[in-house]
């Protein structure tokens, strides 16, 4: 019956006023439809009233959940989805798989000095990102380098401002929370850096009141914090110099401005190829994988990128073990330790 | 406080038992008034006090102005502009250093000259600065600080360099953290020394523009007072002219005259100097500073490849590119001043000059944007430090007019506040001899008077 009255009404401005009426309820609804299952779904998390709450309640389980990072990502698979067609569909000069990588990693990411004018990044990861480029967009040289300072990584894949990051980045469950790894491309650990002519033995109570350097963001630092909290470190270790990147450490330590530096072993042997003064000390005192994050919800991107690591790996003469002998094995002792065990894909969605 | 004439009247009887010295000097000149030969005393005895001070007034305020004219000219300035010099040099040094890594490990010849360049000024004008700087003043303790980070700065340039040729990205790193210690500490205390030496400049010229009003004021009331003193000696005498008198009367009138005329024209001189000068040479020395600064940031576009970003609203921008549009912002509204305040044709051009580089420069900045926005790393390193059609060929453009300009400005400066600094010349040294020759005539045309009492 009202109905009826209101059709009755339809007829000039009645009209049109009806019709953004209309549309103002279609709108609120669309609007509030989504936060229905939040609240209805809210009691089996318990006290949580808001959706942030279980956001948080969630990442908590994912945390509690998680024992081996390295095996959180999804199968291998060729089948193109939502975001590599993105990609695809790039033109022109922006056909380009955009990168973020490092270019201050002697070995991994770095531009040569004396290339002559040439200024192209060179290294190990800069080799899996050709690779991946070319099987997405069939041309190796598809790729846009941006240069990510190491606390950047997970923030420009959120934002979009890249697609992936290959950067020596290591797998762990914080990081899972925000980003998406694929399998593991490398093993390292955390290794304690310094002066030939320290006293320092590697990671135990000679660090005792001693400086240490880190990258902000890094997981070296978030260990030695976590450590220290648990008493796990030396007493009076000053961790406060923090850099944008690992090899900013590196001029720290020979200006004497810190006593000794930590990061992943494989980074850490870039470091002193760089300086015949100083040396890994000790051995590695964490089992770190490196992957390549891209953003959480691109699972074509993800199980795109581990077929293609699987490849590599398979791929005797110009794979992996390639690019290790190119790159690392004069820096680094042995490549079965480097290599990572054959991966799980354990993450199901 | 006046002495009155001496013998003019017998001393007062000693009625009261203690009397003060001014009671009996009042008492003195009260009874010497009742007389015509003292009141021609007392009268000459103002007069002449009167003429001597006139010409002692002038002769210090007039040499307090020529003191502060001559600072302008010959001190401050030339500190200010070695300050700028400083600040533009460190500014040139840095830019030249993050030029030659862009370059790889051939650092050219025309980068190197420019870094070794811009050390070099820098290190001499710190000399300057600090023999001129007084002891413990904030000038002073900026310019230790200078002194001490340049060879900090320079060591790890150096190192740099070293690890650049031999192939190792820790030169990378060092040239960043090099960059840091310019921007973060050793610009701003250079832009700290250059405010600070235009902060004496502009007291310099506060202490040479004001009028001598306590000058002025007694050379009217003098000459008020002479020609009271004539017409009343005509009054009494009826004789028209006392030469002494009239010869006092020319004396001050010529240096009231002078001091208000030469005041009047060095004072315009002066406001020249600083209208036409030191605003534009403050004007080029901005924008020189802005475009060097533009091109740092260029630069360090590049070098960091993205490294670093920055946040405004909910956008993320490339930090030294976002910089760098703030450089060129600068750079054009110090060069929209610079124009407006060129009085000349040969001052006009060279600007106008600058503002065509920079709008090219603007256009190419953009076209390498893009280049490297596309990923085309390459392409964007050519449009910036390449040869032909580069970003360089604009930059180098502007710097050179602006040298141009800065060149014309500072003769202007020099040759206004010159003809300032002359029109006071011998002014103290002046009112000096004609205010003895005043108050000698005052003297004698007194004197005369009172000899007909004799």
């Amino acid at each position: 019956m009202r109905a009826g009255r209101l059709r009755t009404g339809l007829k000039g401005w009645g009209g049109v006023g009806a019709m953004a009426f209309a549309c103002v309820l279609a709108v609120l609804a669309a609007l509030l439809l989504p936060m229905v299952p939040w609240h209805g779904s809210g009691g089996g998390g318990g006290a949580d009233d808001d959706g942030h709450g279980v956001a948080r309640g969630s990442q908590a389980r994912a945390a509690e959940e998680c024992t081996a990072p390295e095996k959180q990502t999804l199968a291998p698979s060729g089948d193109d989805g939502p975001t590599i067609d993105e990609i695809r569909a790039r033109k022109g000069e922006k056909r380009k798989l955009v990168v973020g990588v490092d270019q201050n990693s002697y070995r991994w990411g770095y531009r040569d000095p004396n290339s002559g004018g040439d200024a192209e990044l060179e290294g190990f990861d800069i080799d899996l990102a050709h690779r991946i480029a070319k099987d997405i967009l069939g041309d190796e040289d598809a790729v846009q380098f941006k240069a990510i300072p190491t606390d950047q990584r997970v923030p420009a894949i959120q934002d979009g401002r890249v697609d992936m990051v290959v950067r020596t980045m290591t797998i762990n469950c914080d990081r899972l929370q925000d980003v998406a790894f694929s399998a593991p491309y490398f093993r390292t650990g955390q290794q304690v850096l310094a002066p030939k002519s320290s006293k320092i033995t590697g990671y135990n109570s000679t660090l005792a009141g001693k400086e240490i350097c880190t990258a902000a963001g890094s997981t070296a630092l978030s260990t030695l914090e976590q450590d220290q909290q648990d008493g796990r470190l030396a007493e009076g270790v000053d961790l406060r110099t923090t850099v944008p990147n690992q090899l900013d450490c590196l001029v720290r330590l020979q200006l004497g401005e810190v006593d000794a530096v930590v990061t992943d072993g494989a980074l850490a042997a870039s470091q002193a190829a760089q300086d015949p003064t100083v040396e890994l000390k000790g051995d590695a005192f964490t089992t770190e994988y490196y992957g390549v994050a891209m953003k959480k919800d691109a699972d074509d991107l993800v199980r795109r990128v581990n077929r293609v690591l699987e490849e590599w790996r398979a791929d005797r003469a110009g794979g992996w073990q390639h690019s290790y002998d190119e790159w690392l094995s004069e820096t680094m002792d042995d490549a079965a330790k480097s290599l990572p065990p054959t991966p799980q894909y354990l993450r199901r969605s | 406080m006046t002495q009155p004439p001496k013998g003019s009247a017998a001393p007062p009887p000693d009625t009261a038992p203690r009397r003060t010295a001014f009671a009996e000097g009042v008492d003195r000149l009260r009874a010497a008034a009742v007389t015509e030969p003292g009141r021609l005393r007392i009268i000459g005895a103002v007069l002449a006090l009167l003429v001597v001070a006139f010409g002692t007034v002038t002769a210090w305020q007039m040499n307090a102005r020529a003191t502060a004219a001559d600072d302008v000219l010959t001190r401050s300035q030339p500190l200010s502009s070695a300050a700028a010099d400083i600040y533009r040099s460190l500014a040139e040094a840095n830019t030249a250093a993050s030029s030659g890594f862009l370059a790889g490990g051939q650092e050219t010849e025309d980068s190197r000259t420019r870094y070794d360049n811009g050390i070099r000024t820098a290190a001499e004008g710190l000399v300057t600065a600090a023999a001129n700087s007084e002891p413990k003043s904030p000038a002073a303790t900026t310019i230790a600080k200078l002194n001490r980070l340049l060879p900090e700065y320079k060591g790890l340039v150096e190192r740099a360099r070293t690890y650049n040729r031999q192939g190792f990205p820790v030169g990378g790193a060092y040239l960043r953290y090099a960059n840091e210690k310019m921007q973060k500490e050793m610009l701003p205390a250079a832009e700290d020394l250059y405010t600070k030496e235009n902060q004496r400049l502009s007291a310099d010229y506060g202490d040479a523009k004001p009028y001598p009003w306590a000058a002025i004021a007694l050379g009217v009331v003098l000459l008020a007072a002479l020609a009271w003193a004539q017409h009343r000696n005509y009054r009494r005498t009826n004789r028209v002219l006392n030469h002494g008198l009239v010869a006092a009367t020319a004396a001050s009138a010529v240096v009231l005259l002078w001091l208000v005329v030469g005041h009047s024209v060095a004072r315009s001189n002066l406001t020249d100097s600083y209208e036409h000068g030191v605003r534009s040479l403050n004007a080029l020395n901005e924008a020189r500073i802005a475009s060097l600064k533009a091109r740092g940031n260029e630069n360090l576009t590049l070098v960091s490849r993205g490294a670093e970003t920055t946040k405004v609203g909910d956008t993320t921008y490339d930090s030294y590119d976002l910089a760098f549009g703030k450089n060129m912002d600068s750079l054009g509204t110090a060069l929209a001043e610079a124009g407006r305040l060129a009085d000349d044709t040969s001052g006009e051009q060279p600007v106008a000059t600058a503002n065509g580089n920079m709008a090219e420069w603007k256009k190419r900045h953009t076209s390498a944007r893009t280049q490297d926005e596309n990923g085309n790393y390459q392409q964007a390193l050519n449009l910036v430090i390449g040869g032909e059609g580069a970003t360089v060929e604009c930059f180098d453009g502007v710097d050179e007019a602006l040298a141009t300009a800065l060149k014309h400005e500072k003769a202007e400066f020099e040759q206004a506040a010159g003809d300032g600094l002359d029109a006071m010349g011998y002014l103290p040294q002046g009112a000096g001899v004609l205010a003895a020759l005043g108050a000698a005539g005052a003297l004698i045309g007194i004197g005369r008077r009172l000899s007909e009492y004799r």
